[in-house]
């Protein structure tokens, strides 16, 4: 896909945070040329939902999430939060809303600084934003700590080396929700730790989202992870959007060649589902510094046909909520055949979250 | 002349284990360090045939990775302690001096790291970099050996395969040069190839083209292959055996369909347990293992897993469990409490009765499947 269009945008009064026609560019060097990082992306989310955005590298999804914070500022295109255009926005006015909008980065250990303290780290927000006294700062700090599973006497005077990569996570959460955010962008949060201490952050970020009505965007690489955090997921490639749908639409029908070659790709933990060696997707993703004509991702796609060279395809609805930028989406019979299914029992537990 | 040193001084004992291209017999390896003596590996033995794949699967810090680079010998000799025997074809090769290992490394064993843009060199053209080995090891010229470069690239599915010979490695992407590296690693015909997490580095689409690869390759050589990776999705459609690591020590070895279908250690389930699966509802609740992985330089007294286990007893934290063997051939497992059997089952209900573990770690109950709910 390669689509553009804002058909899948929802009422404005009902989104917290609205994203039109989004464009980011980087110019190459002193050559003229550019790189198409974003090119017309519009996203929104409703208040206390989490969107994922999921995609290959270089498909753009990060520099989609930082351009919502406007660091860097997009091209082109708006971001409204709270009712205001904060690409219009200069100096005092947008770092007032700043607080509002917190990050949490991939590598936890090196966005934490590894000279300071814990309990400074975690507080630092507060002394910049002058929240309450000294007591009220260290109280604040203190239950953030527990909050995310830190013991705060403990972790207070200690610093960052002397915390496992997960434990850094934490604290990296306790900094972003000090200041009481109302939205949290998570860039690939869990991608750099082990299987066994994402589980654990995955399970922290819901019950903070829960305890302080967060609205989470999670940005991941990984679509099993996407799934299990999103209440709506957007698929990226190259700049442009291909599918957004709720998650189990996504991934039991998806209607875009791209979602469904992604899908097919994953590998499933269980010896019965012999891994295909057909239907996985070929070739490369093509430079983003001259991006393929029409639809961006007919280089690749199996079902290319000489109208996707010509024309861009527009986001339009399949199904409710569900909706996908291609000029030939699947058939429900299709994107049958393209779930990868595990055997009819599945291996390990979990129950639903409430 | 490598393949005739090992072949021919096969000794009569190994005669009967043939079929055997690898095999480990409690291999420690220790590394001296300011903090204490870590116990990376600390006592492993399995066994390859050839032709066939292992999976070695652990977390970050469990020795898979020492493991392979022990096997191979490419661990530095200061302040690394050694132990144990790896009998390849037959030979022991543990004490193989770097000019004996000479001879095995790319013509009998190859490996394929895990960073494509850091295990090739920057400044050689990538022919140089294939051709290197085959005129080392083949005692090709130059003419033949690029001519194999050639047809090597080809059939690692690099496009344009004789514009790529003159190329250098920051002109492909990351998915082309591990396609570069496992053609270096295929280009003397090893017979067994070390994949050290081969994909970790790579996007899932360009991951499923590399995987397809290694297999396609490793059945037109009839070569084995042993497959590190801390994914178990990834190991459990493309592998024989699979030997689960947990702090430098095996915690389950077992045929792969055996693993999935009847594993015995809690360490296995807890691992299965906590990825999230794409056939699971939205927002399911993952289970996560509690804590982290053990201090390798002072590990607890009995069970390595104990502190983060849902089954501990009291008699796990004093008493070690050996490897026991299960009721299929060729699985074993650590553990007192096994999953599945009814000791394992009366462990779990009595933590779950109490809320913790002997331990003192807290157990919620879970649900026995998704679809209860």
């Amino acid at each position: 896909m390669a689509g553009s269009g804002t058909a899948h945008l929802r009422a404005a009064e009902d989104t917290i945070l609205r994203a039109e026609n989004l464009v980011v560019e980087f110019p190459v060097g002193s050559t003229g040329l550019k790189v198409h990082a974003v090119s017309d992306v519009s996203i929104d989310i409703k208040e206390g939902e989490t969107l994922g955005l999921v995609g290959e590298s270089g498909c753009g999804k990060s520099t989609t999430g930082r351009a919502l914070m406007q660091m860097p500022r997009p091209n082109s295109g708006e971001v409204h939060f709270e009712g205001r255009d904060l690409t219009k926005l200069r100096g005092s006015e947008l770092r007032q809303v700043r607080p509002r909008m917190q990050m949490i980065f991939q590598d936890p250990i090196s966005s934490l600084n590894p000279r300071r303290k814990v309990g400074d780290i975690v507080a630092e927000p507060l002394r910049i934003w002058k929240r309450g006294t000294k007591e009220e700062q260290r109280e604040r700090v203190r239950e953030t700590l527990e909050a995310v599973g830190i013991d705060p006497d403990a972790a207070w005077n200690r610093r960052p080396h002397q915390f496992s990569g997960g434990q850094c996570q934490r604290i990296s959460i306790a900094r972003a929700l000090v200041l009481d955010p109302r939205v949290i962008i998570c860039d690939e949060p869990v991608s750099a730790l082990d299987v066994s201490v994402q589980a654990q952050i995955l399970n922290l970020l819901h019950d903070m989202k829960a305890r302080y009505g967060l609205t989470l965007v999670f940005i991941a690489h990984d679509l099993a992870v996407v799934k299990n955090v999103s209440d709506r997921v957007a698929v990226m490639y190259l700049g442009k959007l291909c599918e957004v749908a709720p998650p189990d639409d996504l991934y039991s029908r998806p209607a875009h060649p791209y979602t469904a070659a992604l899908l097919s790709s994953i590998p499933v933990p269980d010896p019965s589902v012999r891994p295909r060696e057909e239907g996985t997707l070929g070739g490369e993703i093509p430079s983003p510094i001259a991006p393929p004509s029409g639809c961006r991702f007919r280089t690749r796609c199996p079902k290319a046909q000489d109208m996707c060279a010509q024309v861009e395809p527009k986001m339009r609805q399949v199904g409710l909520g569900h909706y996908v930028a291609c000029h030939f989406p699947l058939e429900v019979e299709e994107s049958k055949k393209v779930v990868p299914k595990a055997a009819a029992k599945p291996i390990g537990g979990g129950k639903a979250r409430s | 002349m490598s393949r005739k040193v090992i072949s021919s001084t096969t000794k009569a004992g190994a005669a009967a284990a043939s079929t055997n291209l690898l095999r480990v017999v409690d291999l420690k390896t220790y590394f001296r360090t300011e903090r204490g003596t870590v116990r990376a590996v600390d006592g492993v033995s399995f066994t390859l045939d050839r032709g066939k794949t292992l999976g070695v699967v652990g977390e970050s810090g469990s020795g898979k990775t020492v493991l392979s680079r022990s096997i191979m010998g490419l661990l530095p000799k200061r302040n690394v302690i050694r132990e144990g025997h790896i009998y390849y074809e037959g030979e022991d090769i543990i004490d193989y001096t770097q000019d004996q290992m000479r001879s095995v490394w790319g013509a009998e064993m190859a490996m394929v790291f895990q960073d494509p843009m850091t295990s090739l060199n920057p400044v050689m053209k990538i022919g140089k970099q294939i051709t290197e080995s085959l005129i080392h090891h083949l005692h090709m010229d130059k003419h033949e050996a690029d001519e194999t470069a050639l047809s090597l690239l080809s059939s690692v599915g690099i496009p344009e395969p004789a514009q790529r010979l003159e190329e250098y490695p920051h002109q492909l992407s990351g998915g082309m040069r591990q396609r570069v590296t496992i053609a270096i690693a295929l280009a003397c015909g090893p017979k067994l190839l070390f994949a050290d997490e081969p994909t970790t580095a790579l996007d899932v689409t360009v991951q499923a083209q590399i995987l397809n690869l290694l297999q396609q390759q490793q059945r037109e050589r009839h070569m084995a292959m042993i497959l590190v990776t801390h994914d178990l999705g990834v190991v459990a459609g493309r592998t024989d055996h699979i030997l689960v690591m947990y702090g430098g020590r095996v915690a389950e070895f077992a045929p792969t369909p055996v693993l999935f279908s009847d594993m015995k250690a809690p360490y296995t389930e807890a691992l299965l347990k906590s990825i999230p699966k794409i056939d699971y509802p939205s927002h399911t609740r993952l289970e996560a293992i509690p804590g982290r992985p053990p201090d390798l330089i002072n590990p607890p007294p009995g069970c390595n897993f104990a502190p983060r286990c849902r089954y501990a007893q009291p008699r796990c934290l004093k008493e070690d469990p050996p490897l026991m063997e299960g009721p299929t051939p060729g699985h074993l497992y650590r553990c007192w409490f096994p999953v599945g059997t009814p000791e394992g089952q009366e462990a779990l209900a009595r933590n779950e009765a109490a809320g913790a573990t002997a331990a003192a770690t807290p157990v919620s109950i879970r649900p026995t499947n998704v679809e209860e709910l």
